[in-house]
């Protein structure tokens, strides 16, 4: 290792299944103490990475260390040092929530009572402690998925590798298990994270990587991967349309730029930098002008025009924190 | 959620504490059989809170013993001593030995629930020992087995079946069973890893069927046609149904006609046949094991 310490360091991953290629030369750098998001449409090869990072598959071509130990001569030093919570939640319907996290313990090796002050801790670090002796048959979503993440901390991973752990959640279960990773990053735990979801990434993350068709695409900050995707749009629905040539030029002039003027939908719409400074002030103009609106509003490209843009090529790279794969 | 500091940190203190950093052979022996153990504790947990699945894997064995007796079992002649005559005590050996062949169905679907639910990954990505996951399936499975005859054995107790051999003959018997068990828990074993779902699994009824009944567990080979016959001869479940029958001491055997070397040799082959079982499928299960990781 080169002056800075990688939790996770990866070069050139490549993975085949049956000749179906997986993986495609990923890399990956993560420093200690970060969370780090693996970002990518279903089949980009999230879980093949996550998989080889954590000593489950063998990879082809490429290599990886994760907390300095190479994923695959030391498999072993490696599992001393991770945890994994899978994309599915993992948890004994059959035991209690308690004993769940005991039997674990029991497998990490820690002896029986050591076992079970640890899964006293974890319960109640996770907000579960109302709830040992009942079945996580009866949990809602988010309590399984926090039981699950508590059963990969039972021995205080140096790197914690979460694949998907909001996926199939409702909105309340992932605001609940987004809290619990916070308060575990907080505690110097470096994690990776998949997701497919954009906003997730941008909540949880530190740095993340952009990934599809067993390839990077983009590495970088949530807040300039937002900016490459590209700036919100101001949205104003005109109720007549002879005012909407009118409106187009109010528009344009305060926001100063060439809005988009649609006669069919009769809307105006433009790209802006600061979407909320731009909406209060367009609304106190078509007020003072007179010009009717029947409705406006911010919208910002989806997840799938995101995805489009970043890996179709339409999105150029920009500054040094592009990756090789980038460049097609 | 608690937002104080409950040990996450300061767990790095703990972690050291079941893993010495030096690892003899000697010691991943003795960690590779107490977290087969952990394994086998967790599937006696599993029974305890759930009696329920205990019964309905039971639940088979148990209609047959009833059915057999008191609806066929009456039109039976198998021994030649009359309609119904001494049916009990040829059918209750047959129904032991299907039951140590049904559990094939369990140990594969077990292990293949493991599987999908994804245990099996994250067993696999602790520091534990690789194969506990596995052996401690197999383990739980034979003590499994061993409950079950013993439940079986009761019923047949009942309904008027009595071993006529002597204590180490009828121990013997057992013993011989729960060999079949053991070989069948590595095919199980095998089976449960190569398929990947349980929709699949739950078709093993396909393969476990015949296993069980192309046998002497009914009926007597000789009274089937010919290719049938030699069929249900030669199937491991028939020399173990016919060696215990033997130690047993099931009135009317000696009567049978022995068309092939098996029908003579029952207790060799009740010996043998496991013995090979598990020389084939050990290696199966290992490498199937082992290809989790491709
Ligand atoms: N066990 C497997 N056998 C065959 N193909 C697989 C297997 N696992 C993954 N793949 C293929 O590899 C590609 C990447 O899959 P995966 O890593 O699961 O993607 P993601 O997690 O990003 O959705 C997909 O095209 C998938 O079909
Ligand atoms: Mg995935």
């Amino acid at each position: 290792m080169t002056g800075r310490t990688w939790a996770i360091e990866a070069h050139g991953l490549t993975k085949r299944y049956r000749g179906k290629v997986a993986l495609d030369g990923v890399d990956l750098q993560v420093s200690a103490g970060t969370v780090h998001g693996l970002l990518g449409p279903n089949g980009a090869g999230k879980t093949t990475t996550v998989r080889i990072l954590t000593t489950l598959t063998r990879v082809d071509g490429g290599t990886a260390s994760v907390a300095g130990y190479d994923v695959q001569r030391q498999s072993r030093q490696v599992r001393r040092n991770i945890g994994l919570t899978g994309q599915q939640t993992t948890v004994d319907d059959l035991l209690s929530a308690r004993q769940n996290l005991i039997m674990f313990g029991r497998l990490f090796r820690l002896d029986r009572a050591a076992a079970r002050r640890r899964a006293d801790e974890l319960l109640e670090f996770f907000g579960l402690e109302e709830a040992p002796g009942r079945s996580p048959k009866w949990f809602s979503g988010g309590m399984r998925r926090r039981l699950d993440l508590a059963a990969s901390l039972i021995l205080a991973p140096k790197v914690l590798f979460l694949d998907e752990p909001t996926t199939g959640l409702d909105p309340a279960g992932r605001r609940e298990v987004w809290q619990a990773i916070r308060t575990m990053a907080t505690s110097g735990t470096t994690v990776l994270l998949t997701t497919h979801y954009l906003d997730e990434a941008d909540k949880l993350c530190d740095r993340v990587s952009v990934i599809d068709r067993g390839r990077n695409f983009v590495e970088d900050t949530p807040a300039g991967l937002k900016r490459r995707i590209g700036d919100e749009q101001l949205e104003v629905s005109i109720a007549h349309p002879d005012q909407l040539e009118r409106a187009g030029a109010l528009v344009g002039r305060i926001t100063g730029t060439d809005p988009v003027v649609d006669r069919e939908e009769n809307t105006v719409t433009a790209p802006v930098a600061d979407g909320v400074e731009a909406l209060t002030s367009v609304a106190a103009a078509v007020r003072a002008e007179s010009v009717g609106i029947t409705d406006i509003g911010l919208r910002r490209p989806t997840l799938d025009e995101a995805f489009l843009q970043l890996t179709d090529g339409s999105v150029q790279p920009v500054g040094d924190t592009a990756l090789e794969g980038s460049k097609r | 959620m608690s937002k104080k500091n409950t040990g996450i940190q300061d767990a790095d203190a703990m972690s050291p504490r079941g893993l010495e950093p030096v690892e003899t052979l000697a010691s991943r022996a003795l960690w590779a059989v107490k977290d087969c153990w952990t394994i086998v504790a967790q599937e006696f947990t599993h029974l305890v809170r759930q009696p329920g699945t205990f019964a309905w894997q039971l639940g088979m064995p148990v209609i047959m013993v009833l059915m057999f007796v008191y609806v066929f079992g009456s039109a039976m002649d198998v021994t030649g001593m009359g309609a119904g005559e001494g049916y009990v005590d040829y059918a209750m050996p047959g129904m032991f030995a299907m039951t140590m062949a049904f559990g094939l169905m369990n140990t594969a679907f077990a292990v293949t629930l493991n599987k999908e639910k994804g245990f099996m990954d994250r067993f696999r990505s602790m520091p534990m020992s690789p194969s506990a996951a596995v052996t401690g399936r197999g383990v739980a499975d034979l003590l499994h087995a061993a409950i079950d005859l013993a439940i079986i054995a009761g019923l047949a107790l009942v309904v008027g079946w009595r071993p006529g051999g002597n204590l180490a003959e009828t121990l013997l018997a057992f013993g011989l069973l729960l060999w079949l068990r053991l070989a069948l828990i590595f095919v199980g074993v095998y089976l449960g890893l190569l398929i990947n779902n349980t929709e699949i699994a739950g078709n093993l009824f396909a393969v476990v069927f015949p296993l069980g009944f192309i046998s002497s567990v009914f009926a007597p080979p000789g009274m089937m046609p010919g290719w049938l016959g030699a069929l249900a001869a030669w199937n491991p479940v028939s020399s173990t149904a016919n060696a215990i029958r033997e130690l047993f001491h099931t009135p009317g055997i000696e009567s049978f006609e022995v068309q092939y070397w098996i029908d003579g040799h029952a207790v060799i082959g009740a010996l043998v046949w496991p013995a090979l079982i598990t020389l084939a499928f050990v290696p199966l299960a290992v490498r199937q094991f082992k290809n989790l990781s491709r």
